[in-house]
């Protein structure tokens, strides 16, 4: 596809911000007032801001509100209220913490696994699309977004234990992820002879596309990474988002600045890393309506 | 709404015959020109007369090239709107329920002023049938011309969707596909109508009917029995065997006179 | 839980009113309802009572909102301010653009009438503009029929009285095989389509001979990729095959065709090849009831085949017998032609196989009875279920006329013209060569010209010569170069007035005709033309009026601009007079009339015409004190006769009730309103087929004002004009050709069709084809204007066959240069499968000159975009003496087009951004830039 920024950054910032989130409401670290106030309001802010974001591709965000009447089907709605349950069940154990230095461990708990579940209901939007085969992977691509999001989550909350679990973990999946998708397409057995129906006449290709003029379809779901490319931006984001923090929190340092500006590189290239994913997991996503376009 | 209808009374669609599309266009500009002027928002261009024109169509016409095992390629033109599919994938994403698929006639809608522009049911739609019409920030897509179908302002005969009414070529039929006694379900049956991407799992209310086999009278030439030899054999070899035999058949002629 | 879903109201107001009126998007002339709302045209679809479309629209038909309101629309008359091609111009009012026109005009028409060369394009009112021509006293008009298809016209008159082109159909409802011959879209573009539905709903097979696999030929069940240039050599051959096989319908031949005329076989006779005749006239034949010599059309004759006659020295032997001599020659058998056509002898010997087992297994009879010519009375009418159709792919080569006239000779030797289930004719057609008038050309200063124009010559005598035997028209039309060019040479206007060949013109008019691109060959030439100065710095052509409705390449070339309206702003006839809009079942005419009220300073090109030939005084304009007929077209179009009781529109005559013929009618727009826009009137049952020979059509036609007594004719197989000027050719007569031309003459004007090779290039170099195609959602250079149909082609790859693509070492969007002995371009490339392996091709008149139609300036095009034009040269490449030699059919003067062949090689893209070559300088726009965001409703 054709990667849009503010799908990006959505993605990216409203996972780390659920990711910090999920962390809190179990009460890592056990910050309280001011502290507290800092890490909520860095985890609320990457959440709503992510949020927000992606309201900016809407072409009605003022009608955005619509979004939470259809949980019953749409991941899309599932979303928007798990995100705004998370959200307001995680104010209110953050008012606790913040104010009342007192921690409601059960809405602590609840908001930890509506965040979480927001982070899953996203990855679901994209997993649920068979349209897209490299995101219609179950469950590699929730395990993605999720893994990611508690590495990020624990980058930021400063649980270097199990960042470092987490990072592993996320750079397992991630590789996975990858290798998996390169056969996706492929394996969906979706051609353009299943899309024409002529496949039995022969080999199909496609001839004159229908319009020499652009549209809606050719802009955001056609769109080619070159190989080459491609390749170079997996190893800068798989070492921007994995390695670099992984190293960040292994080596042993001295000294607590060193440490806290350590922790502060493996944050920035970690977000760094993870937005370069993102930007590689929308560039790469093949929708099949490409097919009919001959682009394959 | 979101969910599916558990079924529709019946199933309006488009039997497209891809035997006899010419790939005019035709049906691509008067849906641009119905729907601009009906349903909803106009369907709007950008950049019209500029460097890089675009904008929404709700129908558009592909061509494909064949190449067969044996024999010349074969070129087919490939007409693609909305197939007001059973199992609508781009219903179940859309998070506000504008778009939806209706009980009566399983047509799939989008009900512009709940739109919020989000772009998802596009995403799903294997068949690239739904534009995300950029001046109106709504989503369009093919209607069937559900305000032309019962219209009661429009004469009877032109109660049927623009495209198919204007078809040149008449490769475009229109009808209820539940039905198997309507006129569309006995063109599926006959001619092996056809889904698109059945693997999607869609269910398409839509038919494609596959092109008859072509350049059969290219074999005819090479297989070992000339079925149509016999019609060739001379007359005679030579130009006067040849003027013996014209007397002798105009003789044969009513009115010749032996 | 119950389903819910929101409200829709589907029953919604279409709109407040219906006009309908004719499209003009091309010139199919389909019928459309023109939806209004609040005054405005908001929707058009096809109008379902209208004999040609019958409800059904094309792309562009549809797109006619797109093009009546497209922004390109010329404002206000123009006059030149730059130099010519710059775009320069100032708006000016009609009375000064008149005046101008008058000054320019009127002392031309004093002195030397013929130094104004009027030529239009495919507008639809040229009996209207002839006329106007014809009192203004100049020999040099026509339409563009020279370059467009004056083969396929002048080889179906000749041969069969009428063609194929929109003057004939094949008969949809009872055709059971269907060969259609180089199309790609043709003038009859719905019906076409509509034909090709009906017969492949019920499995009927289709060939399509063509070395391109798009469209029709796409559809086609059998796909013939012939080499290009080469079905007259493929045609010959299936005559060959079908008439060893005696696979050809004896009985037709005898009876319609002139196959049993005898014909002179004495070498030194001035009379060699001419029929022998009566006293009359009338052909003779010998009658196989008796054995003795009779005229073709006695009651009771049985007209011999075989027939020979011996008069003293000289034979007489029947043009059937020549046939046989001809055909039966191994030189056309299918291994002899198979490597030059590209078709393999046995799918040739397969072919006529099918054709035979149709025409003669199928075929069936219609119970109707009808009397013949000769008075014999049938009791039914035999069908030969064999259809055919060709246009230009056939007739746009130098060998275009032989190969129409093959096709025909084909056609009639099976007996399927005029007979169910064949090709039929539309009304005014069956109408013989020799029931057209040959053309005039005697130019008497003041006064106007001696007859019509155009014509069919039926031998020298009729050319259009000067008493010094030099061309008396512009074009050189009917002279030795080309005797048969029934439609003019508008390709050879510019090129023939810049070289002064055969003599300078004054003012050069043109309507409708987009000479500095898409219609020109040699475009970059004609600009140059159009440009050139004298010794005096005076423009070679001094003046140049033109009329366009759109801000065109061609605007920019004339020193004066009337700007007409949008085919929806004005009256239009679709005449009888003309090129009607019949059906093989009916007679039907039509009008344009304005459903909306122009919102610019344009006026009708036709009530401008009127006008000036008002202000001028023209005969047929004015009474006799001076005083004006007419006030403008709609007035003419009403209140004009040709003939007594004979006027522009059959419909409604006299008090509304008469058809053809009738006094005029002052509400006869109204009653065209009321009906839809159209007329149409039925022809009987018994009448439908065999028109020709068919009394009770014939009678009808008579009727009906088609004809004043009736014109019952041969099909000629053996066209005997052709042989007076072999005749002259070889020394006959007191009309000689200039020597150079004697050998093309003898060679190619053979009065029984022949192929020969066109290989105007002569040059090794060049042995890939180039052709073009017209995109059917596109017309010429119209199209691009218009919001909606430049979305589907903006730009024109140029296709190439697989085989040339690797052989060349090229990929789907790589660049090209292509070479012809002329000059080169570069363009992008797309490799095509479907495809002749030794052709390339491009869809026709999508590039764009920077700054023209209201596009921007980078376009796609204007910048991807291109024209093969470049490529093709309006004469042949120089012989070394000294003489000009057309790129243009030696017997009509056709341009050839589609004889082009180049050279292809793999270019570096160009850099920074797309370009193709040439890159022609930005003209100015005469109209400002549009708006460029579109979301176009109207009413609320
Ligand atoms: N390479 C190549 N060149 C070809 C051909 C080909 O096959 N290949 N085909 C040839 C043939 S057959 C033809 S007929 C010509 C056609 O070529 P043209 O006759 O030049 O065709 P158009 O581009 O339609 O240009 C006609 C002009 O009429 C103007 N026009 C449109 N509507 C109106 C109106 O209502 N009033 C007036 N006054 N003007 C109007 C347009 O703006 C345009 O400038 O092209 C020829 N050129
Ligand atoms: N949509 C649309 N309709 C039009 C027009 C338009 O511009 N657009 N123009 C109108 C005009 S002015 C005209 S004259 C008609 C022309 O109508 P067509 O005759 O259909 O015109 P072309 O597009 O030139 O098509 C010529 C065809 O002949 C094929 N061909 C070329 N050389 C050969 C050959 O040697 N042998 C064979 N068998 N085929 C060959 C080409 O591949 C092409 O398919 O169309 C009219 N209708
Ligand atoms: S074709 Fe696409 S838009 Fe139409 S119903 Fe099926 S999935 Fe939905
Ligand atoms: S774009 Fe509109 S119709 Fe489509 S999913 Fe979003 S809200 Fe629903
Ligand atoms: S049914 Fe109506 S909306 Fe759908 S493609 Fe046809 S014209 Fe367009
Ligand atoms: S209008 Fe008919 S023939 Fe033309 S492209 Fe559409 S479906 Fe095909
Ligand atoms: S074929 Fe199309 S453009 Fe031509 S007259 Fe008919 S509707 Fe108009
Ligand atoms: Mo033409």
């Amino acid at each position: 596809m054709h990667p849009a920024p503010s799908v990006i950054a959505f993605t990216t910032l409203s996972g780390l911000g659920f990711g910090l989130l999920f962390f809190l409401g179990l009460g890592m670290p056990a910050a309280r007032g001011l502290v507290a106030f800092v890490f909520y309001a860095i985890a609320f802010g990457l959440a709503v801001g992510g949020l927000l974001a992606s309201t900016f591709h809407l072409g009605h965000p003022e009608r955005a509100w619509k979004a939470f009447s259809q949980w019953r089907s749409s991941w899309l709605s599932r979303e928007g209220c798990c995100a705004v349950a998370a959200l307001l069940t995680m104010a209110v154990h953050a008012v606790g913490v913040i104010f009342f230095d007192h921690r409601l461990r059960l809405v602590g708990g609840a908001g930890a696994m509506l965040s979480l579940g927001t982070v899953f209901t996203t990855s679901m939007i994209y997993a649920q699309l068979k349209t897209v085969p490299r995101w219609n992977m179950f469950p590699l691509t929730p395990a993605l977004f999720l893994s990611l999001s508690l590495a990020g989550g624990a980058l930021l909350a400063g649980q270097d234990g199990k960042a470092s679990g987490f990072l592993v973990l996320a750079g397992v999946t991630l590789l996975a992820y990858w290798y998996q998708g390169d056969f996706a397409f492929d394996d969906s057995e979706t051609t353009l002879a299943t899309a024409t129906g002529l496949g039995a006449r022969g080999q199909v290709r496609a001839f004159e596309p229908p319009h020499t003029g652009s549209n809606y379809l050719l802009r955001e779901m056609v769109h080619e990474v070159g190989r080459k490319h491609s390749k170079r931006l997996r190893w800068i984001g798989f070492s921007l988002a994995i390695v670099v923090p992984l190293l960040c929190l292994l080596i042993p340092v001295e000294g607590l600045a060193l440490k806290h500006a350590l922790a502060g590189v493996a944050v920035l290239s970690h977000i760094a890393g993870v937005a370069c994913t993102r930007w590689l997991f929308f560039a790469e996503a093949e929708h099949v309506v490409g097919l009919y376009y001959g682009k394959r | 709404m979101t969910d599916l209808p558990s079924a529709t009374q019946r199933q309006m669609g488009l039997v497209i015959d891809l035997d006899t599309c010419v790939g005019c266009q035709a049906c691509v500009i008067s849906c641009k020109g119905w729907n601009t002027e009906n349903y909803g928002a106009p369907l709007s261009d950008q950049d019209a007369y500029g460097a890089d024109p675009a904008g929404t169509f709700l129908n558009r016409v592909h061509s494909y090239e064949v190449q067969p095992d044996h024999g010349p390629a074969q070129l087919i033109h490939f007409p693609k709107s909305c197939l007001h599919c059973e199992d609508a994938p781009c219903v179940t994403v859309c998070p506000t329920g504008a778009s939806y698929k209706r009980v009566e006639d399983g047509i799939v809608l989008v009900n512009e002023s709940d739109c919020i522009g989000c772009g998802l049911c596009a995403w799903s739609c294997p068949y690239g049938a739904r534009e995300l019409d950029l001046a109106a920030g709504v989503m369009k897509k093919c209607t069937l011309c559900v305000d032309r179908i019962y219209n009661e302002n429009l004469p009877e005969e032109d109660r049927i969707p623009s495209c198919v009414r204007t078809c040149p070529s008449g490769a475009r039929h229109f009808g209820d596909l539940g039905d198997p006694t309507s006129e569309v379900s006995g063109l599926v049956a006959d001619r092996g109508g056809m889904d698109l991407m059945p693997e999607m799992g869609t269910k398409p209310v839509n038919k494609y009917l596959p092109p008859r086999p072509k350049d059969g009278l290219a074999a005819q030439g090479h297989g070992d029995i000339d079925l149509l030899a016999p019609l060739l054999s001379p007359v005679a070899t030579d130009a006067t065997g040849f003027l013996g035999w014209l007397d002798r058949a105009l003789d044969k002629l009513p009115g010749g006179d032996h | 839980m119950t389903f819910q879903q929101p409200e829709v109201d589907t029953s919604p107001p279409v709109s407040d009113e219906i006009r309908k009126t004719t499209c003009y998007m091309c010139a199919c002339r389909c019928g459309i309802n023109v939806h209004m709302k609040d005054g405005k045209v908001a929707y058009i679809e096809g109008n379902r009572d209208h004999p040609v479309n019958k409800g059904v629209l094309c792309a562009k038909g549809s797109a006619g909102i797109m093009q009546h309101n497209a922004p390109s629309r010329l404002r206000a008359p123009l006059k030149r301010v730059g130099p010519r091609g710059s775009g320069e111009f100032e708006e000016i009012s009609w009375e000064d653009a008149l005046d101008i026109a008058q000054g320019w005009l009127q002392p031309l028409r004093k002195d030397h009438p013929e130094k104004l060369a009027f030529f239009t394009g495919r507008d639809q009112s040229q009996s209207f503009t002839s006329f106007w021509a014809q009192n203004f006293g100049t020999c040099n008009y026509a339409a563009h029929g020279g370059f467009c298809s004056v083969n396929m016209a002048t080889a179906g008159i000749y041969t069969m009285g009428g063609a194929f082109w929109e003057f004939g159909q094949p008969d949809w409802d009872h055709t059971k095989l269907f060969l259609l011959f180089g199309v790609a879209e043709d003038h009859d573009s719905n019906p076409i389509k509509m034909g090709l539905g009906k017969i492949k709903a019920r499995g009927t097979r289709v060939i399509g001979i063509n070395p391109i696999r798009t469209g029709y030929n796409a559809v086609a069940d059998d796909w013939v990729g012939i080499t290009p240039g080469t079905d007259g050599l493929f045609i010959l051959s299936l005559v060959h095959v079908l008439m060893k096989a005696g696979k050809i319908d004896l009985d037709y031949l005898s009876r319609y065709t002139n196959a049993p005329v005898l014909v002179n076989q004495d070498k030194t006779s001035p009379d060699y090849g001419l029929f022998l005749r009566d006293d009359h006239g009338a052909p003779l034949v010998i009658n196989r009831k008796t054995g003795k010599l009779a005229p073709f059309d006695m009651y009771g004759v049985r007209p011999d085949l075989n027939g020979t006659l011996a008069m003293g020295e000289i034979t007489h032997v029947s043009v059937f017998r020549l046939m046989a001599d001809q055909y039966l020659d191994d030189g056309y058998a299918p291994e002899a032609v198979a490597e030059r056509c590209g078709i393999p002898a046995p799918r040739i010997r397969a072919i006529a196989a099918e054709i035979a087992r149709v025409a003669f297994d199928e075929s069936f009879e219609l119970d109707r009875e009808w009397t013949d010519f000769r008075g014999e009375t049938h009791k039914t009418m035999r069908g030969r279920p064999v259809s055919m159709h060709a246009m230009r792919g056939v007739s746009a080569h130098a060998n275009g006329f032989q190969t129409c006239r093959a096709l025909h000779v084909l056609q009639i030797l099976l007996g399927t013209v005029e007979v169910p289930g064949g090709f039929r004719f539309k009304p005014p057609y069956p109408k013989p060569a020799t029931a057209h008038p040959p053309p005039h050309c005697r130019v008497t200063p003041g006064k106007p010209l001696d007859g019509p124009h155009l014509g069919f010559v039926q031998g020298p005598e009729h050319l259009a010569l000067l008493n010094d035997g030099s061309p008396a028209r512009i074009d050189k039309a009917f002279t030795w170069e080309n005797p048969m060019s029934s439609h003019g040479l508008m390709h050879m206007v510019i090129s023939n007035a810049h070289a002064g060949d055969p003599y300078r013109i004054d003012t050069l008019f043109l309507y409708m005709a987009n000479m500095a691109w898409n219609s020109s060959m040699n475009t970059r030439g004609v600009m140059d033309m159009l440009t050139d100065t004298d010794d005096n710095g005076d423009y070679v052509i001094p003046r140049i009026i033109y009329s366009d409705a759109y801000s065109s390449e061609m605007v920019a070339y004339a020193d004066l601009i009337l700007p007409d309206t949008t085919y929806l702003e004005r009256h239009d006839c679709i005449s009888l007079l003309d090129r009607p809009i019949c059906e093989a079942d009916g007679a039907a005419d039509a009008i344009r009339w304005p459903v909306v009220e122009p919102d610019r300073d344009v006026r009708g090109f036709q009530s401008v015409l009127v006008e000036l030939a008002n202000r001028m005084a023209l005969p047929g304009f004015t009474h006799a004190d001076g005083s004006p007929k007419w006030q403008d077209y709609a007035d003419y179009i009403v209140n004009h006769e040709r003939k007594p009781g004979i006027g522009p529109l059959a419909g409604f005559r006299g008090d509304g009730s008469a058809a053809g013929r009738g006094a005029p009618n002052p509400a006869q727009l109204d009653r065209y309103i009321e009906n839809g826009g159209f007329f149409l009137k039925h022809i009987p049952e018994e009448a439908s087929y065999y028109k020709p020979w068919n009394r009770a059509y014939q009678d009808w036609a008579v009727d009906l004002g088609l004809f004043d007594t009736p014109q019952p004719y041969l099909f000629q197989l053996y066209v005997e004009p052709m042989r007076k000027f072999q005749l002259a050719a070889e020394g006959h007569g007191d009309r000689q050709p200039p020597d150079h031309l004697r050998q093309q003459i003898k060679d190619r004007m053979h009065p029984l069709p022949v192929w020969y090779e066109t290989a105007p290039h002569g040059d090794t170099k060049f042995t890939v084809h180039a052709l073009t195609q017209r995109p059917m959602a596109m017309y010429h250079s119209w199209g691009s204007q218009n919001a909606w149909l430049r979305q589907l082609h903006g730009h024109n790859p140029l296709y190439v066959p697989t085989k040339l693509m690797r052989e060349t070492g090229l990929q789907d969007g790589d660049w090209a240069r292509v070479t012809s002995p002329h000059g080169a371009i570069t363009v992008p490339v797309l490799e095509m499968a479907a495809l002749n392996e030794n052709t390339v091709w491009t869809w026709n008149a999508i590039g764009k000159r920077k700054g023209a139609w209201a596009l921007s300036p980078d376009a796609p095009e204007a910048t991807r975009g291109f024209l093969l034009n470049h490529l093709i040269h309006e004469l042949l490449p120089p012989k070394g003496d000294g003489l000009r030699w057309a790129n243009s059919d030696p017997i009509t003067g056709q341009a050839a087009w589609f004889d082009l062949k180049v050279r292809i090689e793999k270019t570096s893209p160009p850099k920074d951004r797309p370009q193709s070559a040439p890159d022609l300088p930005e003209m100015k726009s005469p109209v400002p830039p549009p708006s460029q965001d579109l979301a176009w409703k109207v009413g609320s």
